[in-house]
């Protein structure tokens, strides 16, 4: 016995104005793509290629030698730039960090959404918009002007800069950590400031840490807010309060529009130095992210 | 029977010391601030005379600074790299979110964050020492706006992904319901949609591009008076100016750079707070409240 | 002091003639053998055996009752007298705010010493509002307010003086939703007692395995105590928050639903551990459950909703309190017995 005929249905994709216009729309996202790609391969390579060159050849001198006073002169190093960076910005570390994480669980754990908690979530938002420069002027008023150029005014201006980033991840891991366990540590007769502390804070950790990590990768890269306040220096300065120092990024800056090929070489092993601390720690806050990430889960 | 005083237990001033402590912490955002609006016009005070945003004339050795070259520079810059980094963000943030496929997606993430990490100063240094040199820019408006176009990509990005993300599946399968093509989807659910919080993320792109200092002061050029629409000139910016001239500048000189710096402060603050509202605005709406 | 009366009676003729009219106001204990009733095979007089022997849920779960299964699940519990203990918590006229919603009004109970109190009643009744009452957790909800009087060992827990962390030291609480800290599970058992002020290691190791035992944990975990919380099943954890509880050695042990989230063999565990922690707890438990409510409680509350059809809002209220075997069987109000024979929702 035989079937009737089907009606054959096409259901085959059909061309037309419409289906080419999707298509080509989704062709310039991928070439939107491309052009993203395209500088930030240009930059790294540019960086890894041109850097690599002074930093090999005079390894380990690259990273240990002090910076040359004649910036023709040839040759390592830009030892005093690293100490300099990892004081300005581990100073950064310890002003914004304690100050933030407190200021995020005033916001989250007793503010909520009383009035002054609204100001201040606000005004950190303003906090975040101002430029870099700006606060690197502002801590040279307040403080070069008065105790002289030293790594903590260059701290302190990137710490003004971390401070509201820092808040903003901080209170966001806090909204984060579930109020089954606040209530939890309170119905054993723990206080709010012990449930916050030995609970709600060790919970939300690995966020916080990632958030810190982050703002940490931008502060470390920022010149602007060391110009004011740091100075100039050559040797090394291992003091955080005392006389000039310098950084990786104020040498960068410093040498990049030095007619030298010796200094501007200098510039591009800087900035390989930098872009390696900045990647690595933004590796290792991923790392917390991911963690984070399997302890929600679970 | 149970006596009052065993339920009034340890008097907990810890307790209210830490509440005092993270009070403080967060009032010390608003010092701060306040410190900064204070602080900084009253010493960029003598400097804001009537000459100064109307004169194009800017020279320390006379004492004569009009800063509207500058608020112009600082303008143009920014919209060049707006104009530059607007369509290639919303393209890599409907890219992420509607064609990508999964696997491809988180890939796309990490490498816009890791664009975002790479500090200012290195864009700079590749600007000048490889875009003016190699490209044929020079050091020019131009090649500020395309530095700084770089910059912001990965922030208008990401905050464009997040406002697309938010759009309801539903939204978009009753557009593809209805037999439209992936562009008309977007163009139907997706884009009406996140227009308010599309407009928010370019605006905090702008912000930052104003606010950026020193990839624009390593490629602008530093010319003085440039009040012309030519993209190719070298120019100035306010930051730039600021970045440049501070090292040796004496006093009138250093008042006039603050009051750049604060007429800086005040339009970016103004930009931002005008991309919160919008973006705070479309949030809420999209999520239904 | 002690309010010595606690009225239970209410206010609506008793629907069933036949049970013993009018017992005076807060008398107890009932008269034995007052509930009457004929069982019926399919009863539920094991699960309420005083002895504890094993329930089963599983079979139960799926039964409808009815009046006359109640009352024979009863049977045996009222044949033993309520004895006369003191009495806990005295709450007089409690109202409870969220806000400007009430959420309940008017609830004036006793609780007894060495009891377990259930209150059940339908989805927002206030049943687990009414709960957080009695050890002040509302204190961490902005916007919530408690009027009315509260009285614990016949002083206000409302009063200025009383420290919340001090009442809640004493009046634990168990969960909905088994919370576990995410840490070890030595260390969850160890926060109590440590933010108590006991440091030395051998003190800690004592409480702890002694916490354990009580919630008949230890012999599963005795072996990975350094391992996760997070680590252990549902009911595991729903039993290690328990143990958590009754680390910092309260004086009332409050439960909201503790077996909401559980399987019926998880269940059964968790009630045969609180018919054991009676001797030395003061234990109160929400729960949505009947059946649970019959087996493990001696006295029951039962609440449910009033609307309020000027402001369109439900506010919650106590409609009936009395020994668990009177709810069953005899309730003296129409809501109570519409709501145990399932003809209210």
């Amino acid at each position: 016995m035989r079937s009737a005929p089907v009606r054959s249905i096409d259901l085959g994709a059909r061309r037309s104005w419409r289906t080419t216009q999707s298509a080509l729309m989704s062709a310039a996202m991928v070439a939107a793509v491309v052009l993203v790609a395209i500088p930030l391969v240009a930059v790294l390579w540019s960086v890894f290629a041109r850097g690599a060159g002074i930093v090999v050849r005079a390894f380990p001198a690259f990273f240990t030698q002090t910076i040359p006073m004649i910036s023709r002169k040839a040759g390592p190093g830009m030892g005093p730039a690293i100490v300099g960076t990892v004081l300005v910005t581990g100073g950064a570390t310890l002003v914004a960090v304690p100050v933030g994480v407190l200021g995020a669980v005033y916001l989250h754990e007793y503010g909520g959404s009383g009035s002054f908690a609204r100001l201040v979530r606000f005004m950190a938002t303003v906090m975040t918009g101002v430029p870099s420069i700006v606060m690197g002027l502002f801590i040279y008023l307040v403080w070069t002007m008065n105790f002289g150029y030293s790594a903590f005014g260059g701290a302190l201006a990137l710490a003004c800069l971390m401070l509201p980033i820092v808040i903003g991840s901080t209170e966001q891991m806090l909204r984060l950590v579930p109020a089954s366990l606040r209530e939890a540590s309170y119905a054993l007769g723990a206080t709010r400031s012990r449930t916050i502390v030995a609970i709600v804070l060790p919970a939300a950790l690995p966020g916080i840490i990632s958030g810190v990590l982050l703002a940490i990768a931008r502060a470390a890269g920022e010149t602007a807010p060391l110009m004011f306040a740091v100075g100039a220096a050559t040797a090394y300065n291992p003091r955080l309060f005392h006389e000039a120092n310098t950084s990786l990024s104020l040498q960068i800056f410093g040498n990049a529009t030095s007619a030298f090929p010796a200094a501007q070489d200098r510039a591009w092993g800087a900035a390989l130095t930098l872009v390696l601390f900045t990647f690595l720690i933004t590796l290792i806050a991923r790392v917390f992210t991911a963690r984070l990430a399997l302890k929600r889960s679970s | 029977m149970m006596q009052l005083s065993e339920l009034q237990g340890r008097r907990h001033y810890a307790d209210r010391a830490f509440r005092g402590l993270a009070l403080g912490a967060a009032g010390l955002v608003l010092l701060v601030l306040g410190m900064i609006a204070v602080k900084m016009t009253q010493r960029a005070w003598p400097a804001f005379n009537a000459g100064f945003f109307t004169s194009s004339r800017w020279s320390a050795p006379e004492g004569v600074f009009g800063a509207l070259p500058f608020v112009w520079g600082t303008l143009y810059t920014a919209a060049i790299a707006i104009v530059l980094a607007v369509p290639v963000s919303l393209g890599v943030a409907l890219f992420i979110t509607q064609v990508a496929p999964p696997w491809l997606k988180k890939p796309m993430v990490s490498l816009l964050d890791l664009l975002a990490v790479v500090p200012s100063v290195v864009f700079g240094l590749w600007g000048v020492l490889v875009v003016s040199q190699h490209a044929g820019l020079g050091r020019s408006f131009l090649t500020a706006g395309v530095i700084l176009a770089i910059m912001i990509i990965p922030i208008i990005t990401s905050l464009a992904r997040e406002v697309i993300e938010t759009t309801p599946a539903s939204d978009k399968e009753a557009a593809l319901a209805l037999g439209a093509t992936r562009w008309e989807m977007i163009r139907a659910s997706v884009l009406p949609h996140s227009k308010g919080g599309l407009v928010g993320a370019v605006m905090l792109g702008l912000g930052r591009a104003m606010g950026e200092t020193i990839a624009s002061a390593l490629v602008i050029g530093s010319a003085l008076g440039q009040l012309t629409l030519d993209p190719w000139a070298p120019g100035n910016s306010m930051p730039a100016v600021i970045a440049n001239e501070w090292g040796e500048a004496d006093e009138p000189h250093k008042a006039a750079l603050i009051a750049l710096a604060v007429t800086l402060f005040v339009i970016t603050i103004a930009v931002n707070l005008i991309a919160t509202a919008i973006v705070q605005r479309s949030m809420k709406r999209s999520h239904g409240t | 002091m002690l309010s010595p009366v606690i009225p239970f009676a209410s206010p609506l003729p008793r629907p069933r003639g036949q049970l013993t009219p009018g017992d005076p106001a807060g008398a107890f204990p009932l008269p034995a053998g007052q509930a009457v009733g004929v069982p019926t095979p399919r009863d539920f007089a094991s699960l309420v055996d005083p002895t504890g022997e094993a329930p089963r849920p599983t079979e139960q779960a799926v039964t409808v009752p009815t009046p006359r299964d109640f009352a024979s699940l009863v049977d045996r519990k009222a044949a033993v007298p309520l004895p006369d203990t003191p009495v806990v918590f005295d709450c007089e006229d409690v109202e409870v705010y969220y806000g400007a919603f009430r959420a309940v009004r008017g609830v004036t109970l006793g609780i007894r010493e060495h009891q377990i109190t259930a209150f059940i009643g339908p989805s927002g009744c206030g049943k687990t509002t009414m709960l957080r009452t009695l050890n002040r957790m509302h204190d961490v909800i902005p916007g919530a307010r408690v009027a009315g009087r509260v009285s614990y060992h016949g002083i206000d827990l409302y009063a200025p003086e009383v420290s919340a962390p001090e009442v809640r030291r004493r009046i634990g609480m168990v969960f909905q939703k088994p919370n576990p800290f995410p840490k070890s599970i030595y260390d969850n058992i160890a926060f109590g007692p440590r933010i108590n002020g006991i440091r030395r290691k051998a003190e800690l190791d004592a409480v702890v395995e002694k916490s354990l035992r009580a919630a008949a944990l230890w012999d599963e975990v005795r072996d990975r105590l350094k391992h996760s919380a997070l680590g252990l099943s549902g009911g595991q954890q729903q039993r290690l928050c328990i143990a958590r509880t009754i680390a910092v050695e309260p004086e009332v042990v409050l439960m909201d639903e503790p077996c909401s989230a559980l399987d019926p063999i998880a269940t059964a565990r968790i009630e045969e551990l609180m018919r054991e922690l009676k001797s030395l707890y003061t234990i109160v438990i929400v729960t949505h459950n009947m059946q649970q409510a019959a087996r493990v409680s001696d006295r029951t509350a039962f609440f449910t909703t009033e609307i309020d059809a000027q402001r369109d809002r439900r506010t919650g209220i106590l409609v009936e309190y009395d020994a668990t075997s009177k709810i069953f069987s005899a309730p003296s109000d129409e809501r109570t017995e519409n709501y145990i024979t399932g003809r209210f929702g």
